[in-house]
Formats: C-alpha cells, sequence, structure tokens
C-alpha cells in the first residue's frame, strides 16, 4: 500500500470522528438532562481521540485540524449536519455509529494499517452504537411527539446515508456487505422502535457524491469557522 | 516474550508504581497500561503505554508522571512512547487493581468472556454476571448512564442501599 492511499483513507476516517467530535460537543450546555450532556461529551472525546490517532497517520494533526479549508476536509456529509433536536443528533449517532462500528470491526481484524486503532475503537464504539439504539427505542416507541421527531429525524437524514458505503481509496473493507449489514441493522432497531424505514434514495446525483471528494452542506462551513477561528487568530498560540 | 534485563525489571517496577493520575487508588501497573520498558543505552531508557481509551486525556499526564518517577531513579533520559497494539482491555487490570476500585467505592469490570469472538452484533454488554454495588455488596443495582464522570465509567444506582455510583465499564 502507498502512503498516498493510506492518507486519503486516514483523512476520510479522521475527518469523520473530528467533525462529528466537534458537533457532538456544541451539546455542551444545552442537552435535555445532565447524564446526557457527559455521554455525548464523553462520545465526543472518544472520537476527538480517534481523529488525533487518524490525522497524526495523515500529517500534523493541528493543521489538518485547523488550517484547512472546507474544500480539503473529506468527511460524510452526515456528519457535519447540524445537531437539530435531540432527535436529529440520536439519528445521526445511530445512522453513524452503526457504521462506524461495522467498519472497525472488518479493519480490526486485518492487518492494514488501521487495525490497530481500528481494534481500540470498535471496542469504543459498540457503546456509542448502544447508546444511540436505545435513545432510538426509548424515543421513536415514547410519546406521539417523540416518535414523530423521531420519524422526521429519519427521513431528513436519509439521504446522507448511501455514502457510507461508497468504496474509499486504501479501505480494505467490501463496502457492498457493508452496507448490507447496515441495513439489515438499522432496520432493525427501527422498526423495534415503531419507526417507519423511510423509503427515499439514500443519495442521488444532486448529493454529488460528495464529503469524501470535498463538497459539503452549506452547514459545514459555519461550523468549520467556529472550530478554526481560535487556531487562525492566535497562531502558535498554546496554554 | 522478550526476557528482561534485572535494570529493565526494576525500571518496570518503578514506573509501574506512579499512581493513576484519575484513579490515583490505583497504579499504572495495577490498571495494565505500562507495556515495556527497554534501556535503549547507558541513561536512556524508553518506556511504552498504552491509553486505556483512543481520547483519554490521562495520557498525558501519565508520561509526565512516568519521566519524572524515572529521572528521579537517576536515568537522564526517558522518552515515553503510546503504543495502541495490543488494545488494552479491562482484564488488564490486576486482582489487586479490582480489590482497590471496589474499596474506593467504584464498581470494578466484570471478566470479559476470553473465548468471545471480537464482532459481536448484541451490543456493549454481553457478561451476564450482575453489577454489584461497591457499597453494601447488593446485586440489585441499574443503569442511570452509560457514560460517567469519565469516559470509561457508567453511573449506576444501587436499588438496596440507594447509593449511586461508578461502575468501570467492561472494554
Amino acid at each position: 500500500m502507498t502512503v498516498a492511499v493510506a492518507t486519503t483513507a486516514a483523512l476520510a476516517l479522521g475527518d469523520d470522528a473530528l467533525v462529528l467530535s466537534h458537533r457532538l460537543g456544541e451539546w455542551a450546555g444545552h442537552a435535555p438532562v445532565l447524564e446526557e450532556e457527559v455521554a455525548l461529551a464523553n462520545i465526543a472525546l472518544d472520537l476527538l481521540g480517534q481523529a488525533r490517532v487518524l490525522l497524526s497517520m495523515a500529517g500534523d494533526e493541528d493543521e489538518l485540524a485547523y488550517l484547512r479549508e472546507e474544500r480539503a476536509f473529506r468527511n460524510l456529509q452526515l456528519v457535519e449536519q447540524p445537531n437539530g433536536d435531540f432527535a436529529h443528533t440520536v439519528v445521526r449517532q445511530l445512522y453513524f455509529s452503526t457504521y462506524q462500528h461495522l467498519l472497525h470491526a472488518r479493519l480490526a481484524t486485518g492487518d492494514g494499517p488501521f487495525a490497530p486503532l481500528a481494534a481500540k475503537a470498535v471496542k469504543e464504539v459498540a457503546y456509542h452504537r448502544d447508546h444511540a439504539e436505545q435513545w432510538t427505542l426509548r424515543l421513536g416507541d415514547g410519546t406521539d411527539a417523540s416518535h414523530e421527531r423521531m420519524q422526521r429525524a429519519c427521513e431528513a437524514l436519509w439521504r446522507f446515508t448511501g455514502e457510507m458505503f461508497r468504496p474509499v481509496e486504501g479501505l480494505d473493507v467490501d463496502a457492498r456487505a457493508l452496507e448490507t449489514v447496515w441495513l439489515e441493522s438499522v432496520t432493525g432497531v427501527l422498526s423495534r422502535a415503531t419507526l417507519t424505514v423511510p423509503e427515499g434514495p439514500r443519495s442521488g446525483a444532486w448529493t454529488a457524491g460528495a464529503g469524501r471528494q470535498g463538497v459539503h452542506t452549506e452547514p459545514f462551513g459555519r461550523m468549520l469557522a467556529e472550530m478554526q477561528h481560535l487556531h487562525r487568530s492566535h497562531p502558535g498560540a498554546s496554554w | 516474550m522478550v526476557t528482561l534485563t534485572a535494570l529493565e525489571a526494576e525500571l518496570l517496577e518503578v514506573a509501574g508504581a506512579v499512581p493513576d493520575p484519575e484513579l490515583p487508588v490505583l497504579t499504572l501497573h495495577e490498571l495494565g497500561v505500562l507495556r515495556a520498558v527497554h534501556v535503549r543505552a547507558e541513561d536512556s531508557v524508553e518506556v511504552e503505554l498504552t491509553p486505556t481509551y483512543t481520547g483519554c486525556p490521562a495520557i498525558e499526564a501519565m508520561s509526565l508522571d512516568i519521566e519524572r518517577a524515572l529521572h528521579k531513579h537517576g536515568i537522564r533520559q526517558v522518552s515515553v512512547r503510546t503504543v495502541l497494539s495490543p488494545a488494552w482491555s479491562t482484564d488488564d487490570i490486576s486482582a489487586e487493581g479490582r480489590r482497590k476500585l471496589r474499596e474506593f467505592g467504584i464498581a470494578p469490570p466484570r471478566a470479559r468472556d476470553a473465548c468471545e469472538p471480537l464482532l459481536i452484533e448484541l451490543g456493549p454488554t454481553r457478561t451476564t454476571d450482575p453489577v454489584r454495588c461497591p457499597h453494601c455488596g447488593s446485586a440489585d443495582t441499574e443503569l442511570l448512564s452509560r457514560f460517567s464522570s469519565t469516559a470509561c465509567k457508567a453511573l449506576r444506582r444501587c436499588l438496596s442501599c440507594r447509593e449511586p455510583f461508578d461502575h468501570f465499564k467492561e472494554l
């Protein structure tokens, strides 16, 4: 495997973890209950740790996180979507952590450059996935109001889920097989939560492909501005 | 298995006696995060340390504390390297470490089934033994939150003595 190919994959997975970590961090001070605030911050911390290892495989972690422009980020559009209401955050977690758990479980069994990290991450992400599944069941099969919000969130984010299964250069996984298992798992959880599995397309021409090629949705620019502004305003500053 | 020299064994003991910065009741040896000490040259030592969780912020404090302890022991040059593989597991916490956790009021992690395959789709809570209250020993406890004061702990409550407590999650 060439260095460049490993770099492409490290950026893709590292940016997923970094961007979702930042989004989850935005819940600090806003979560519905204290326990949930702590849970989301802990998940964000796990993701940040994974991002640091992955970005360090691709270059200098700080330069990559704080000094790249929007078009240079390779994360999925799914993880950059705004937190929305709590249902949106839960569904985003369900869609992504199921994918990430299945992906790392496969990477961990190989002998590629991502195996050592994946062997650690798969155990951490198992808790993220469990957390998302439990909330999906509780809110989907909860009150009329929580059910309706969950259904709305499932529909709204569905169109970003196809991108997870486009092959990434340097990632030695069968994307098709991953997609089949993902669909089975998510369908099972949504059904148990009395939610309807969305019927719309999971990607389309208009999605342009997309985050993995550096094409992002509008809210991402605003997120990056906030994430990067301190570092850019005070270059080289340290605690 | 690499055979340790007498000096390496001695230094491993010195580094292993450093307390964990977040759970000072445990030493790094008891936590199972200290992987190796290599003597590279006279006065120059390399230590291999593995994080509990990938994002564990305590790893930097641990590295500094190890450096300090070895400097004090007369080693001039100490470098601490973070290694990920083989991944740390709560099974690496020693029996003594588990006893100390319980005494400290934290329910220790249960043993993970040694023969379980890596890929399991049932979620993280796979063992069936109950998590016992570290205060009164009751098995009648319930989960309040999967994540607690640090990433490695869950928050539970004892239904017998009503005390809330932290549980070191199986990883």
